[in-house]
């Protein structure tokens, strides 16, 4: 699964337990095991209340990000879910996560398409998150072309990743 | 008026180049149909029953005599030689080709105009009273204040995907001619504790299948909070509206299945967390300044309160004397009305204006109204500053253009939805039955005797045509393959707003006139004076006797 960045496709060094048989969780597992691990939500609140450090988590779109305002500083990347690329609710937990106080990696997965790829950095997301056949069909440079907007209306929004 | 600055035009301009790009990347398989609509919508484009329609945004209803020429050359070289103004002010051309539409997208950024977000799941066209500056009764001029959210909500990166589409209004004056109330958010300008102007706000109005009034969240909020606060309001709707029913996903919903109380909490939570740390969202005060400077008001020659030119000319002409009476209201400026030019001549279609009727207006606007011409949400279009003596000359030219029906507020002067006639989305005919009740009554003495009475005609639950806020609404649905038609009473769009009330079962698409009629002899018959409207004699009275004129005359005709 490619992520794209505002300097264009790079690969996904993180991982999700199930898309990866080999490294299934067991018990004894020893938290630092989780590092590069995208955890679900729950497990991770989990491992957060235990202590782990550098944690990568999947957050529903659904939920508040003001669960994890705590943990900030041991979480390493938040991927906020984008059921499908017209749910724009994604961008303003975005924002929240920002405002908050967040300055880890976030990212946003599921379907989002090039057209929303300057909007979800405007709301301080770093990358998106797509699958093989939507960077094979909408290849980089239409997701960078987006970019190079002239700018915003919303003149006080400020660079991805400050908040 | 509002003048583009270079960013303004770099964006429009941009925003046209963009539309062109996704245009190719879904001809060439980039995009998928469904990845495209949205685009394609919030770029004012749908695809309607016969073809592709184009809704141009006309930003709080203010428009120059350049940009209605424009406006009517768009007409005569893309589309059928007319155009249709929307119960949002807007303009829609029924008739374009998907292949014209980026040409035509570049024609309007050359006269600082747009279509973007006049469709899509976004903070639309934000309106306000078509009056502004004008009326004799405004405590401020509302459309610095529409300009300012017009900007901040243009192609704002975080509500650009809301769970469903999103209006904003403002008045400027406590006579709400915005019909706020029936809108996501109602600004209506008031002053504060301390003599100063803010807005009381308003959530959760809305027409459509499940119409609300709406409540208000905030009784007063000072002028510079209106960004953070509306910003505030649409975070908690972004996160919170429900996305897994179309039909439940408006803010109304969301306000009446959790309660306004726990809405304005959240809403004021957001809005202090964010002022706490400094709200991004607060337009910076040169650009504010700049806006207030665009809006000064026009320079209009001190004249006399009365007219003796015209005072004579109506004396002779009682057409003329019907007209102004009927179409032209007060200005805060003496000697000086706000003119309305009906686009409801009796058998015409509500709201359509040919080419030739738009670039008359422009022409008239130039010579008589300080060159601004403006649409009101009832889809009239308006000359604001018009000097009284003037008003004999500009009546004559009207005429000649087929302008001057003398119908404002009356009977005839009916909103109605495109219906059937053009739209996918319709269960029913709406113009022909305005353009049957219209001839029935016409715009002579005898709709001047019956007054104010709003008629306004959906041809389907979505309610375009606003029936729920009606004196006299109709909905045309369809049942069992024929149209019925449901007739509402005693709704109001104004500050007094309410919800109309069904009075019985529905009528066939030829019983709707009669019905009418009905309706309106028994108002005549049960009305204290000609002063008591039908609408306060609907309040005063109640349903009853309406049902009877309508449902036991006709059970005696069959």
């Amino acid at each position: 699964m490619p992520l794209v960045r505002p300097t264009g496709f790079a690969a996904d060094t993180w991982f999700r337990v199930e898309d990866d048989p080999e490294r299934q969780p067991h018990a004894g597992m020893a938290e630092e095991e989780a590092v590069g691990r995208i955890l679900p939500l729950a497990r991770a609140l989990q491992a957060l209340e235990a202590g782990a450090e550098a944690i990568g988590l999947d957050l529903p779109n659904d939920a508040e990000p003001e669960q994890l305002e705590t943990f900030f500083g041991r979480i390493a990347l938040i991927a906020v879910d984008f059921p499908a690329f017209a749910d724009g609710r994604g961008f303003s937990i975005g924002q929240r996560l920002r405002a908050l106080g967040y300055r880890g990696a976030l990212r946003a997965s599921g379907g989002l398409i090039p057209d929303q790829f300057a909007y979800a950095l405007v709301c301080g997301f770093d990358e998106v998150e797509i699958d093989d056949a939507r960077a094979a069909r909408q290849p980089e440079a239409q997701w960078l072309r987006d970019v190079g907007r002239p700018g915003w209306y919303q003149r006080a929004l400020t660079a991805p990743g400050a908040a | 008026m509002y003048r583009y600055d270079e960013f303004d035009h770099q964006f429009v301009t941009d925003r046209a180049a963009r539309f062109r790009d996704a245009v190719a990347r879904r001809i060439d398989g980039s995009l998928s149909e469904a990845e495209f609509k949205p685009l394609r919508l919030q770029n004012g484009v749908y695809l309607q029953l016969h073809a592709y329609m184009l809704r141009i945004a006309i930003p709080y209803g203010t428009l120059s005599s350049r940009q209605m020429r424009r406006l009517a050359h768009i007409a005569e070289r893309w589309d059928q030689g007319y155009g249709h103004f929307t119960t949002r002010q807007n303009i829609q051309f029924n008739w374009p080709k998907l292949k014209d539409i980026p040409d035509i997208l570049d024609s309007l950024a050359e006269v600082e105009m747009h279509a973007i977000q006049t469709s899509g799941n976004c903070v639309r066209n934000v309106t306000a009273d078509h009056y502004a500056a004008a009326s004799a009764d405004e405590i401020e001029d509302p459309r610095p204040a529409a300009e300012i959210l017009r900007q901040w909500s243009t192609g704002h990166p975080e509500f650009a995907f809301l769970p469903r589409k999103f209006k904003i209004a403002i008045t400027g004056a406590p006579h709400d001619r915005a019909a706020v109330k029936a809108h996501d958010i109602g600004l209506i300008t008031k002053k504060g504790p301390k003599g100063a102007v803010g807005y009381e706000v308003l959530v959760g109005g809305g027409l459509g299948r499940t119409p609300m009034i709406g409540k208000t969240i905030r009784d007063f909020l000072p002028k510079e909070d209106l960004l953070p606060y509306v910003e505030a309001i649409l975070r908690v709707y972004n996160l919170y509206g429900r996305r897994d029913n179309k039909y439940k996903a408006r803010i109304k919903i969301l306000v009446h299945e959790e309660g306004l109380e726990k809405i304005r909490d959240q809403v004021e939570e957001e809005f202090a967390a964010r002022s706490k740390e400094g709200s991004k969202a607060a337009p910076p005060p040169e650009q504010v300044e700049r806006i207030l400077a665009y809006f000064a008001p026009p320079k209009l020659k001190r004249r006399r309160r009365r007219s003796d030119k015209l005072d004579a000319a109506m004396a002779v002409d009682p057409t003329l004397g019907a007209w102004v009476e009927a179409n032209v209201a007060e200005h805060k400026r003496a000697g000086y009305g706000v003119v309305t030019v009906s686009t409801k001549p009796i058998g015409g279609a509500p709201g359509d204006a040919s080419a030739a009727q738009m670039n008359l207006v422009a022409d008239l606007a130039e010579a008589y109204s300080a060159e601004e011409i403006r649409v009101s949400h009832e889809q009239n279009l308006v000359l604001p500053h018009v000097a009284l003596d003037d008003l004999p000359e500009l009546h004559r030219r009207l005429q000649a253009g087929g302008l001057a029906t003398p119908n404002l507020n009356q009977i005839s002067d009916i909103i109605a939805c495109p219906g059937l006639d053009y739209c996918a989305l319709a269960t029913a005919r709406s113009i022909p039955v305005a353009q049957m009740i219209a001839e029935q009554f016409g715009a002579g003495e005898r709709a001047r005797d019956v007054g104010e009475l709003k008629i306004k005609i959906s041809g389907c639950i979505n309610a375009c045509g606003h029936h729920h806020v009606a004196h006299i609404g109709i909905l045309g649905l369809e049942k069992g393959g024929v149209e019925s038609y449901q007739i509402t009473l005693g709704g109001d769009a104004t500050e007094t707003a309410s919800l109309g009330e069904r009075l019985g079962p529905g009528l066939s698409f030829d019983e709707v006139v009669p019905a009418i009629e009905r309706l309106v002899d028994a108002y005549l018959a049960l009305r204290e004076g000609p002063e008591e409207r039908f609408l306060d004699a609907y309040r005063r009275l109640g349903p009853d006797p309406f049902k009877t004129a309508v449902y036991d005359a006709q059970s005696e005709a069959a």
